[in-house]
């Protein structure tokens, strides 16, 4: 497109003004997010005494010692729920996808509407039921009272995500797997899971962004410290260590960093994942 | 393609065991709870019928979270879904070129951190006297401002509120840019010829386009808005003075600081009956508009 002298130093102008009130939503965004990280340098004191100011030296020491008081613990236990839950929740959910993609059968209707109502259901509706639940099945308190209802409350999602996957997968390739003597279960984990690894990969990062963040459930099905995922050790943190404060904003760091770094890594399979889950969710 | 009758059972009810006894069962039973007066370890009930719900009605505490929860709702449309196509229309006009993306990514890095971690975040920049918040704000009126945001009954809620306006706004504007970017270039082209400005080029071509997405996005943050939890926990507990109260924090305190589960699970209903409506709603307006 051409412009003339004058639409073009228009043009320009416009685009400055635009960019520049860009800029201040993105210092908005940013600043108090470098607030954090510069506060998680600093010493006590010089939190205390400049709230705004930079520190004399780099303190990474508050890093270790977040990490000593217990965030080690927390991690562990985060990442470990957090696989587990990951892997059932896609494995158990790419073999139902699978079936009601690719067979007929009696009561599929009811039984993927069923599935997908699923997807209605919030947690805090649940969450009274289950902890008694979990009392009776003697699991409260340990990971399986966290891992096993978060695989139930993302099933219907992944389900959703990779069924409509499964059923834009031509037929022709399963069906000479199947003439080669596979037979449904063989081909499904030979031929299809190998072809669907863009969407595994976004139903993995979508459940464990839930996973990594879920708090309501945590908070009330585990009662060991040693056994607290990072959102509720953080906010245990909180009480235990009013005094030190900038121990404590290095854990929030150390919090925030895994989902940034897995975003800024992953950035296209995250976009994806989230915005087919909102479409119907 | 496939003969056997029992493999598609088979491949599926793995997933339906776990739905059933973690989501339907549990969800089928809060109701059934909420019919009665219980504790949570003690195993006896007494049926009380309708009484819970006839409290909870009389329980002002119900009501500052039914509008805690609405204010919430409101304001996160406003800033969310308004601000969000603002900014999702900008970044998508010809205006930009490369820039987009950096603007993109920093606007959507907020959400991907968790909640809980926001939380604490913003406790600590709300503190009256070492909070980034007041720090800046005496910078500018050169004597020492020193305003407990979240210990004051009346912007305790509004500073949590606007907390989720920082996480969530690039969130949903993610999503309306995923829209805009399915939209048909001719149709700009023909806008173009007509000599549409940009400003009418959004009003006349990308919002009616992306009407569907707008609607789900506004479904999507109301029902959060209802649905609220970890945001109030982590910063407020429902405090001042139970000023902050919303539906999700009433119900924990009602079931685990006072052992009412009946009563709790009552309210538990009254979250279910206000998020699936309105899910409802989503549906029907989806469907009635084509894909």
């Amino acid at each position: 497109m051409k412009y003339g002298s004058y639409n073009k130093s228009n043009y320009y102008i416009k685009k400055a003004i635009t960019i520049s009130i860009l800029i201040v939503f993105a210092v908005l965004v940013l600043y108090p997010m470098y607030w954090v990280v510069i506060s998680s340098l600093k010493t006590n004191n010089e939190f205390l005494s400049s709230p705004l100011g930079f520190p004399a030296k780099l303190r990474f020491e508050n890093y270790l010692s977040a990490w000593n008081k217990g965030f080690s613990r927390y991690f562990l236990n985060s990442i470990l729920i957090n696989i587990v839950s990951v892997v059932l929740t896609v494995s158990i959910g790419a073999a139902c996808a699978y079936s009601l993609a690719r067979f007929e059968f009696k009561g599929k209707n009811i039984i993927f509407y069923t599935i997908l109502a699923g997807l209605l259901l919030s947690p805090q509706v649940a969450v009274l039921p289950l902890f008694k639940l979990l009392v009776r099945l003697n699991l409260y308190n340990t990971y399986w009272a966290l891992i096993l209802p978060y695989v139930g409350f993302n099933l219907p999602f992944s389900i959703f995500l990779m069924r409509s996957y499964f059923l834009s997968i031509p037929r022709e390739i399963e069906e000479s797997a199947y003439i080669d003597g596979c037979n449904a279960f063989t081909t499904f984990i030979k031929i299809v899971l190998p072809i669907s690894k863009p969407i595994i990969a976004s139903a993995a990062i979508v459940t464990s962004r839930f996973f990594w963040n879920e708090f309501l459930f945590a908070l009330i099905f585990i009662e060991d410290r040693s056994k607290y995922t990072i959102p509720i050790g953080l906010s245990h943190f909180r009480d235990s260590l009013t005094t030190d404060y900038t121990t404590m904003i290095a854990g929030i760091t150390i919090a925030a960093l895994p989902m940034i770094i897995l975003f800024l890594i992953m950035q296209k399979q995250f976009i994806k994942g989230l915005t087919a889950g909102s479409v119907k969710g | 393609m496939y003969k056997n009758k029992i493999t598609p059972y088979l491949f599926i009810i793995p997933a339906l065991v776990f739905i059933f006894i973690f989501v339907y069962i549990p969800i089928i039973e809060n109701f059934y709870f909420s019919f009665f007066r219980m504790n949570s370890y003690a195993p006896g009930r007494t049926f009380l019928g309708l009484d819970n719900y006839k409290d909870i009605f009389q329980n002002d505490i119900f009501y500052t979270a039914i509008i805690n929860n609405t204010w919430y709702a409101v304001i996160s449309l406003i800033f969310q879904v308004g601000l969000g196509l603002v900014l999702a229309i900008t970044l998508e006009s010809k205006l930009l070129g490369k820039e987009r993306k950096f603007f993109r990514t920093i606007y959507f890095l907020p959400s991907v951190i968790a909640i809980a971690a926001v939380g604490l975040m913003f406790y600590y920049i709300y503190n009256p006297n070492l909070g980034l918040l007041n720090a800046v704000i005496s910078l500018f009126t050169e004597n020492e401002f020193k305003y407990a945001w979240l210990g004051r009954p009346n912007t305790a809620i509004f500073a949590v509120i606007a907390m989720s306006q920082w996480q969530f706004t690039g969130y949903i504007m993610i999503l309306l840019i995923v829209s805009i970017q399915k939209i048909p270039e001719e149709l700009y082209e023909v806008a173009e010829i007509d000599g549409a400005s940009s400003f009418q080029k959004a009003i006349y071509v990308t919002i009616p386009q992306i009407k569907q997405m707008i609607l789900v996005t506004s479904v999507i943050t109301v029902i959060g808005a209802f649905k609220l939890f970890t945001e109030i926990f982590v910063t407020t507990r429902g405090g001042p003075y139970d000023t902050t109260q919303v539906l999700g924090t009433f119900m924990y305190k009602t079931a685990f600081f006072y052992d009412k589960m009946g009563y709790a699970a009552a309210i538990a209903v009254i979250i279910f009956i206000i998020t699936f409506t309105t899910s409802i709603i989503q549906i029907r307006l989806a469907n009635r508009g084509g894909d």
